[in-house]
């Protein structure tokens, strides 16, 4: 059975890549004029700046094929298995416009940046939303309850981008305790030394607090669930048997009440590594979200499919892990129970 | 408990007794309980809630500024006022001035229309799409069309939604804004879709609607008269949130200048004085805090009324507030708290 539901959410896994290259696929082709017609316009203006030659269509033709993978000469079949066999079997997303680099080559220099962040905000958001909901509820009515929950509404209210600001104004330029943007310094080499490991986490520091404010919501939502975990008949049995009460806090409580919030967190994922985008740009932070920042204000098509495609890529990824995880938590899921 | 005595002693003789012509409710008798049982009881619900007050005061005041204030103050140009002006210090311009002499309090209050046609766009798309889908897939549970729909709800979900928005924004450009909040919504019905096809599951074992299936009525009419109702709750707070989403992603877009300027935006102001420096030169300071605030309030009234509403929708306190209904009090003692 539990073979049988990884294999569906594999399956689920693999149909959004799908689906994503498609959807990629589609948006070159409903780019405004015909089918890469804005593409041609790029090239051509490049070569322009660049004091180039007169350009046929033909050599055109090749060099959108060149950069975007999709031939538009082709008929649109045969492009769209062009198109996606060259992504899947040569990993080939294409090459950057703007830096003539292999897309791949580019975003792959910076992806464990932007993952490095991400991940630490996600553990921060979440373990801090589930310790302060549990908190809450342990203390029901009490004035700590009710301060957090008006602080955390308030937080609810404000943006991670705006926080990220105010962490800025307060924390880099009014108290100058971290640095205000990059990912590393550049007085440091580059290395496996203390001052550069230091480096990189005084820069990491700003930004994953920022995006971990995306996670708090949950913190509301785990004070109700535990509200009502702490008036079930069990926990009274849990009680009266006399256990520690740190056991049932975690194996009771904890774990009853997280579980309902899978969903919540499955879809904060994407949500935080959607995040990255505007918080890498606030604290020029040079990860993946940067990268297609800067390739919106080159028109650089080939690398904002890319960034899109890689995105999705490790969403996915982070998503079919936690499936695989939640697995071990809930044993109703993988006994192949569907009561959503 | 013995409100059956006291519950409409009229119409229960009338209905045993076949022999006299049953005389129809008054019209105005009808209208006043219709009124009475969705209007003045929740509002009386809303009352006794500070968060439901609060809320829908700052939507107000929002509401005011989109349509009286757009009126009365004159659309800000440039130089109509000395030059970082600070906040606080002439009537004609109360929160300061930016670079170009335009009074930033005109400002907000002439971005407000196009963001509340934004909210409107994007709140309609989305909890349109969502309970849409949540209501076929729910009640079609186990056929193709469930697993179909399921299938693209779980992939939207996964792919994130902030570089989706992005490519589709950089690719169309839209300047319209009922367009960017179509945009917006498209990413963000999943989550509720999916709460409604769960709250479909589990109404559908109700005894009710299986009684209405056994009768005979189409599906149609069962999923107008018995499930829309149940869903109202869900779908009205989760509006209130999709907006809050809307206006986070819409003047995030905006902010880092993605979406082309071509109207006052909150974002707009933000990103103007972010990149002029504001967070470094204080005498530039107000430019930045003045939409952060508003934006700050903005979602703030918006997730304080979805909270307030959460307990308007809860029917035994609604029914304590009703003045058509009898007077239970032993049955919703201790209840009106356990909600939160």
């Amino acid at each position: 059975m539990a073979t049988n539901y990884l294999a569906k959410r594999f399956g689920q896994a693999i149909l959004t890549l799908v689906a994503t290259i498609a959807l990629s696929f589609v948006l070159y082709h409903a780019m405004p004029g015909s089918p890469t017609e804005s593409l041609k316009n790029v090239i051509l203006s490049q070569q322009a700046a660049a004091g180039g030659s007169t350009v046929n269509i033909e050599r055109l033709n090749r060099l959108v094929a060149l950069y975007t993978n999709v031939q538009p000469d082709q008929p649109l079949y045969v492009q769209f298995y062009q198109y996606f066999s060259s992504i899947i079997l040569e990993q080939d997303l294409g090459t950057s416009i703007y830096e003539n680099k292999p897309v791949t080559t580019l975003i792959f220099e910076r992806i464990p940046w932007s993952m490095f962040i991400s991940v630490y905000a996600m553990v921060v958001g979440y373990s801090l939303s589930v310790l302060i909901g549990a908190v809450m509820a342990f203390k029901e009515k009490s004035r700590f309850d009710s301060v957090s929950s008006v602080v955390l509404i308030g937080l609810n209210s404000v943006p991670y981008y705006i926080v990220g600001i105010l962490l800025i104004y307060f924390f880099a330029i009014q108290m100058s305790w971290f640095p205000y943007g990059g990912r590393v310094s550049s007085s440091v080499t580059a290395g496996f030394n203390v001052p550069f490991m230091r480096s990189i986490v005084m820069h990491a520091v700003l930004p994953i607090f920022s995006m971990s404010m995306l996670g708090l919501g949950g913190a509301l939502t785990m004070r109700g669930n535990s509200v009502r975990v702490l008036g079930e008949d069990y926990l009274r049995v849990a009680k009266l048997r006399g256990l520690r009460g740190s056991r049932i806090a975690t194996q009771y409580v904890g774990r009853n009440a997280i579980l309902p919030m899978y969903t919540q967190f499955m879809i904060g994922i994407a949500g935080v590594f959607s995040s990255a985008v505007i918080v890498e740009q606030i604290f020029s932070y040079p990860g993946v979200g940067l990268l297609m920042y800067n390739a919106i204000q080159t028109q650089d098509y080939p690398l904002l499919m890319g960034s899109l495609i890689i995105f999705t890529t490790v969403t996915v990824v982070a998503i079919f892990i936690a499936d695989l995880t939640y697995g071990f938590i809930d044993p109703r899921i993988s006994a192949g129970a569907d009561n959503e | 408990m013995n409100d059956q005595e006291s519950d409409d002693k009229v119409d229960l003789e009338e209905l045993f007794d076949s022999s006299v012509e049953h005389e129809p409710t008054p019209m105005g008798e009808r209208v006043r309980r219709t009124a009475d049982l969705t209007l003045v009881a929740p509002a009386r619900v809303a009352l006794t809630d500070w968060r439901a007050v609060v809320g829908t005061l700052i939507l107000f005041g929002f509401f005011l500024a989109g349509t009286a204030g757009v009126v009365l103050v004159d659309r800000p140009t440039s130089g109509d006022a000395p030059i970082l002006a600070p906040p606080f210090q002439n009537l004609n311009y109360i929160l300061g001035t930016d670079t170009f002499g335009q009074p930033i309090g005109a400002q907000l209050i002439h971005a407000t229309p196009a963001m509340f046609k934004m909210i409107f766009a994007g709140a309609v798309v989305s909890i349109g799409v969502a309970a849409l889908v949540g209501l076929l897939s729910g009640f079609m549970r186990g056929t193709v069309v469930d697993t179909v729909l399921m299938s693209v709800t779980d992939i939207v979900i996964t792919i994130p939604g902030l570089p989706l928005v992005i490519v589709l924004m950089a690719i169309f450009a839209p300047k319209n804004p009922y367009v960017v909040g179509v945009l917006l919504g498209l990413d963000n019905w999943p989550g509720l879709a999916r709460t409604v096809r769960s709250q479909v599951l589990s109404i559908r074992q109700e005894s009710y609607v299986e009684a209405s299936r056994i009768m005979g009525l189409s599906t149609g009419t069962i999923l107008r008269r018995d499930l829309l109702g149940q869903l109202m709750p869900y779908i009205t707070i989760n509006s209130a949130l999709a907006s809050r989403r809307i206006i986070f992603e819409s003047v995030g877009l905006y902010f880092l200048g993605i979406l082309p300027f071509t109207t006052f935006n909150w974002g707009v102001l933000m990103n103007l004085a972010y990149k002029g420096g504001a967070l470094n030169r204080p005498q530039m300071l107000h430019w930045l805090i003045f939409p952060m605030v508003t934006i700050f309030l903005m979602s703030f009234g918006l997730v304080l009324f979805s909270q307030g509403m959460d307990s308007v929708f809860n029917v035994r306190l609604r029914a304590r507030h009703a003045s058509t209904t009898s007077d239970n009090s032993a049955m919703d003692q201790g209840q009106g708290d356990g909600d939160v």
